[in-house]
């Protein structure tokens, strides 16, 4: 994607100057904001069922190796294939080389995030198959040549007025920017793709060990399409997405729907167990599961393992406000927001400027306050920073600066002659108590916020002529 | 405006409570360079909750603006001194929730597995944010401080989130008398200070920072209340900049009766 090549700042200042996508995010983040807030208070004891998620997920974590290794078994004593990819190359290839092996020539494809990770769309194209998006927003943003902007609404970033255009462009549709007529006209035209197709491509939201079956959940009904309509079904899983008891998902899916759309629960849940049994009148002749690690066993057990109970709801997006403010796509990688800056720096790290996604965050903490399974997100980014400086990323004027400030800040002498010495500076540039400009670097403040001088007196000097004083009263 | 507030100065001195508690104060940096009628206000404030007030000497900084940019070495470098200042200081009571969650939260990764562990957990164990230490520890909930106007309040995002603050201010500022508080749409909403994150994210920053005075523009306050002085710094630079007849305090000042003493 374009996006790759620009750099970060660049991309933050093109979301921020565009109308459309900011009148998009607000409609829609404030929508998820409200709608999780909504679902939640019908809970009795949210938190608890965050702590329970969180303690089925770092479980199934803690022995990822048996709780795959069952899984796959499962799957394949009921005539289903796991194969286990070790990165996007291997995935892709495996699934190309099905595909030609199968004489497939449509493929139509439900939301998967991990499929996005590996490009695997690139890569059929490449191959000559036909693919097609059938998730209305991936689908929408399959017209438009972009990617996701967000984990569970892909197009999330463009408004109903845009979409009309596209639908009209590429669809033939009348003008009308009636939702109704605009998913009707989308749903005429998937229905042939999916009578068309050959195989289906899935993402998966939780592998389930015990049942060795894997759980897909969506809201439009094209998923159990995908899945069962055409004679092949791949699922793409990321090797971490996985749970040991069908029964956790009695928490898993209460915690995903909640937090990702404010439902109770999503409305299709489909839990897939291989393929059509002789007995079945539906379902796909194959079923393939891709394993994919794809970086993932390189983050275990390291500083950023949490990230691996991640669910994938998109809560963290929607609570955060540098999220709300640019946008999925300036991040520039294939997750955004706040799991995503910590995710794309692991998963992608020859991005541009991936070291400085990190920073894009107030440390605000909202996004661990949303995340389902209480991952310390605002933790993470800091040992991400610390990282990008122990690596030699950080600007020079950064490092000098933080090497007199910390001598400042440990010598109470030093300390005192550069307080002031700013107090000195900055009240010759305040005009009425206020500073409209401050020299490079710190202009960077003052383009839109007055600064206060420093004080003539500072806290010290005044606490210990309170305390010379009331000695000399005598008390 | 027609507050009946009176400058710190002038006001009388503390009630003389016999003093049972100590507490150390640790005001911040920013505190201490920029906004020192922040210090006097919290030092007040205990000591009219009969609390003597230590200031140790030579106390700076907790360390923040580095550690939040990746400099640990040099973050730790000033911690291990101001560890070494609030050794044996008993409560310590910091008027920032911010530097009360980099105390609390952060010192424990800053300092793991290194000799200042064990002082670095005493001083954890022993900080206290100043509506906190009023409210929980001290159990008061009307400090007697007077303001005739209306007051909104902003839940600065390291107290509420990292120490869940925000119920003591609320408690306080509840029984100020005169007052009326009045909601903050999106008061839980960063105001996009973030430290460095305001200079090295400055767009970003700023839009969030427009958010935040549209949510205070939306209310009929005249002061907008918080209670670290770093959020007050964005709030109090985005509303001058734009002409706003509302003006940003600390809760202490609030609280102390001090929020005229402000010099410019």
């Amino acid at each position: 994607m374009a996006t790759h090549s620009i750099a970060f700042h660049e991309r933050v200042d093109r979301a921020l100057d565009d109308g459309s996508l900011q009148t998009a995010l607000s409609r829609a983040t404030d929508r998820f904001v409200t709608n999780r807030a909504n679902a939640l208070a019908l809970v009795d004891d949210f938190d608890d069922l965050r702590a329970r998620g969180r303690a089925i997920r770092a479980s199934a974590l803690a022995q990822l190796d048996d709780v795959l290794v069952r899984l796959s078994e499962r799957i394949e004593a009921r005539g289903g294939q796991v194969f286990w990819a070790s990165d996007g190359d291997a995935a892709r290839q495996y699934i190309v080389e099905l595909a030609r092996a199968r004489n497939v020539r449509t493929i139509v494809k439900s939301k998967s995030m991990a499929s996005e990770e590996i490009h695997l769309n690139d890569a059929l194209e490449a191959a000559a198959f036909t693919v097609v998006e059938t998730d209305l927003g991936e689908y929408i943003i399959q017209l438009a040549g972009e990617t996701p902007s967000h984990i569970i609404a892909p197009c999330i970033h463009k408004t109903r007025e845009e979409i009309s255009e596209l639908f009209q462009q590429h669809l033939g549709m009348p003008a009308t920017d009636d939702i109704p007529t605009m998913t009707r006209t989308a749903r005429t035209v998937l229905r042939q793709q999916f009578l068309r197709a050959d195989m289906g491509i899935s993402g998966v939201n939780f592998g389930v060990a015990d049942a060795g079956a894997v759980v897909v959940v969506e809201n439009e009904g094209n998923a159990r399409l995908t899945t069962t309509a055409p004679r092949i079904h791949v699922a793409v899983m990321g090797i971490e997405r996985v749970c040991e008891r069908l029964e956790d998902l009695g928490v898993l899916l209460q915690l995903l729907a909640r937090s990702a759309t404010g439902q109770k629960l999503s409305v299709y849940t489909s839990i897939l167990s291989g393929p059509r049994r002789a007995d079945e009148p539906d379902g796909p002749d194959e079923f393939h599961l891709i394993l994919l690690d794809n970086g993932r066993s390189q983050i275990m057990g390291g500083d950023y393992a949490e990230a691996l109970l991640c669910i994938r709801c998109g809560a963290c997006l929607n609570a955060c406000p540098v999220y709300q403010s640019i946008g999925g796509h300036a991040y520039g990688g294939v997750y955004s927001g706040p799991i995503g800056a910590i995710l794309t720096p692991l998963l992608q790290p020859e991005l541009r400027d991936v070291h400085k996604l990190p920073q894009a965050s107030s440390l605000c903490g909202a996004c661990q306050s949303a995340c389902p399974v209480k991952i310390a997100i605002p933790d993470m980014l800091l040992r991400l920073r610390a990282d990008a400086v122990a690596a030699g990323k950080a600007d020079a004027i950064e490092r000098i600066a933080m090497a007199g400030w910390s001598q400042a800040m440990a010598n109470p002498a030093l300390y005192r002659a550069g307080g002031k010495l700013a107090s000195l500076g900055t009240r010759l540039l305040a005009r009425e108590g206020r500073i409209g400009w401050l020299p490079p670097p710190l202009d960077q403040w003052t383009r839109q916020r007055d600064f206060p001088p420093f004080a003539p007196r500072s806290f010290t000097e005044l606490w210990a002529e309170r305390q010379r004083r009331s000695a000399g009263d005598g008390q | 405006m027609m507050q009946v507030t009176v400058p710190y100065e002038e006001q009388e001195p503390p009630v003389p409570i016999a003093a049972t508690r100590r507490a150390t104060l640790f005001v911040s940096c920013i505190v201490d360079q920029i906004y020192p009628e922040i210090g006097l206000a919290t030092a007040e404030l205990l000591e009219r909750q009969g609390v003597r007030v230590v200031v140790p000497d030579g106390l700076t900084c907790c360390g923040q603006m580095a550690f939040n940019a990746g400099f640990r070495a040099e973050a730790a470098h000033v911690a291990t001194r101001t560890l070494e200042r609030l050794r044996d200081g008993g409560d310590i009571i910091v008027p920032s929730g911010s530097c009360g969650a980099m105390i609390r939260h952060l010192y424990h990764e800053l300092f793991a597995g290194t000799p200042q562990a064990a002082l670095a957990e005493q001083v954890m164990h022993n900080t206290y944010e100043i509506t906190e230490y009023l409210v929980d520890v001290l159990g008061v909930s009307d400090v007697g401080a007077r303001y005739a106007g209306k007051i909104a309040y902003h839940d600065a995002c390291h107290g509420l989130r990292f120490i869940g603050l925000g119920r003591q201010a609320r408690t306080l500022l509840s029984h100020v008398a005169d007052a009326e508080i009045v909601p903050l749409a999106g008061c839980e909403q960063c105001c996009g200070f973030g430290g460095l994150f305001a200079l090295k994210q400055r767009a970003i920053s700023e839009a969030m920072l427009a958010d935040k005075l549209a949510d205070i523009a939306s209310t009929t306050c005249d002061l907008l209340v918080t209670g670290d002085a770093s959020c007050m710094t964005q709030i109090a630079g985005g509303l001058s900049r734009r002409g706003s007849p509302v003006r940003a305090r600390h809760i202490v000042e609030v609280l102390a009766n001090s929020v005229d003493a402000r010099r410019g």
